[in-house]
């Protein structure tokens, strides 16, 4: 009797260990085929991350909108976060009102691009009243002007493989590369193409402060402040999970 | 399947464990967790000790509450994505220890009070017994009392739910689909401050489970959670 139920119990366990190691395998490569699983999945910080980004990308799988604001709402101080970059190229740029400025769209795209400011205040504008949180803990409302990243991406004509959006801000010639690659950011194409992912070129009405990211910033309506790229010089289309900012803390941060 | 063997010890004992099994491991790991929220949370609180009332709040505008503490910014990147790591480990297991509980009705036989006990005057005995700081009887410390009763069913389904909702409602991912977790609660700002309280609350829990645990007999009631 003994005998029986220990054959059992251990016929019971072993399918029950395949089983799940098979449900597990099945789920990594859908988690994996639908764009589930983030860049940074590795380790026990990993872990969390994984679950939160998979579970958001389920949950906001219809391009779920931020909330919006009306005009009183917003705020009459919208928090500067550090002061502009210092470095000889960015303030002449600055000084001449941004005119010889050109952002570049690369990488993965049909027609390699670029955009002088002017050019891109000529294409479809939007305004959106949102909130900007940093993962400090402080917030402000404000409404920014700015063409969809959609609407320049297919401008460009991002190829079918692209995975990922990377936004190389200014920084000061003389920093090293590891500095320099710890301001990237990159998004995936879910964001990418969000109808509130703006190239924001406009704050409250007037042309985006030098502080808070001129000439134009990425604005993303569902991500934290540390996620809205300023001070925009280059965005590479890619298939690569590396590039972005290696500074610390998890790609995707759980909001 | 239950053998023979377990049968004869059970009925030798003739005695049931003090906290079943599902109880024990959801406890120790539901410990673990909040202190890792604990220390991850404060170490993103530090980088900014201020709250505040509505959607939007900084230096520079009117606060709530000026925590007495500086701002101390350098660490806080690696704070949020520990903090969210033991956020899932402790909803997962709070999920476990939930779905387990209806099962095993842990809920009906050990948490719900007696309608007997729901009266005013044997909630005031109970306290004032414990204020008096008189060890309770053997035979009552095999059972909960009614106090002790709605103060883990409020922990159980108050307290961690309105931690996880006030948590959920600062996501932008999370209002994105549901905002009226955020807009009932007025905001994103207010989410944050009631996150807070919310912790303080489950703090002074955690201080008078510990006070109650010495009364009883700590690492009498500290094995009787490991072993049974």
């Amino acid at each position: 009797m003994t005998k029986f139920l220990k054959r059992r119990q251990f016929i019971t366990a072993g399918l029950a260990t395949a089983a799940s190691a098979s449900g597990l395998g099945t789920a990594v490569y859908f988690a994996d085929r639908y764009g589930l699983i983030p860049p940074d999945h590795t380790g026990i910080v990993g872990i969390g991350e994984t679950l939160t980004y998979a579970t958001q990308r389920l949950l906001t799988s219809g391009h779920s909108l931020a909330r919006e604001f009306k005009r009183s709402d917003i705020s009459k101080v919208p928090i500067v976060n550090g002061p502009h970059p210092a470095d000889e190229k960015y303030l002449a740029l600055l000084a001449e009102g941004f005119e010889n400025w050109r952002l570049s769209i690369e990488g993965l795209v049909a027609r390699p691009v670029s955009f002088s400011l002017e050019e891109l205040r000529r294409l479809p504008a939007e305004n959106h009243i949102t909130l900007h949180a940093c993962e400090q803990g402080w917030s402000y409302i404000a409404e920014w002007t700015g063409v969809r990243l959609a609407t320049v991406l297919d401008l460009a004509g991002v190829r079918p493989k692209s995975r990922y959006v990377v936004f190389e801000p200014f920084a000061n010639p003389n920093q090293s590369r590891t500095v320099v690659r710890a301001l990237w950011e990159s998004i995936d194409m879910a964001d990418a193409l969000h109808p509130q992912t703006l190239l924001a070129y406009g704050m409250n009405g007037e042309a985006l402060p030098a502080d808070h990211g001129a000439p134009a910033r990425l604005r993303l309506g569902r991500h934290l402040g540390w996620k809205n790229t300023k001070y925009l010089s280059r965005i590479v289309i890619t298939d690569r999970r590396d590039l972005y900012r290696k500074g610390g803390g998890t790609w995707y941060g759980g909001i | 399947m239950i053998s023979e063997a377990n049968v004869e010890a059970a009925v030798e004992t003739a005695s049931t464990p003090r906290h079943i099994a599902l109880v024990r491991i959801t406890h120790w790991i539901v410990v673990l967790s909040v202190l890792g929220l604990l220390i991850t949370g404060t170490g993103i609180l530090v980088s900014h000790p201020r709250l505040y009332w509505g959607e939007t709040g900084g230096v520079g505008t009117p606060s709530l509450i000026d925590l007495p503490i500086p701002f101390i910014i350098g660490p806080s990147v690696w704070n949020r994505p520990f903090h969210f790591f033991f956020a899932w480990v402790l909803v997962l297991t709070g999920l476990t220890y939930m779905v387990g509980s209806f099962i095993t009705q842990h809920f009906r036989k050990d948490l719900l009070p007696a309608k007997a006990d729901l009266r005013w005057n044997r909630i005031i005995a109970v306290v004032s017994e414990h204020l008096r700081w008189r060890r309770p009887e053997a035979d009552a410390v095999s059972t909960y009392n009614v106090v002790q009763r709605l103060t883990y069913l409020a922990v159980v389904f108050g307290l961690f739910p309105a931690i996880l909702w006030t948590g959920l409602a600062m996501s932008f991912g999370v209002t994105s689909v549901f905002p009226i977790l955020a807009t009932a609660l007025g905001g994103h700002q207010s989410a944050r401050t009631l996150h807070f309280t919310c912790v303080v609350l489950l703090l002074l829990f955690v201080i008078v489970h510990i006070l109650m645990l010495c009364l009883a007999g700590f690492w009498r009631s500290v094995r009787t959670m490991i072993t049974g």
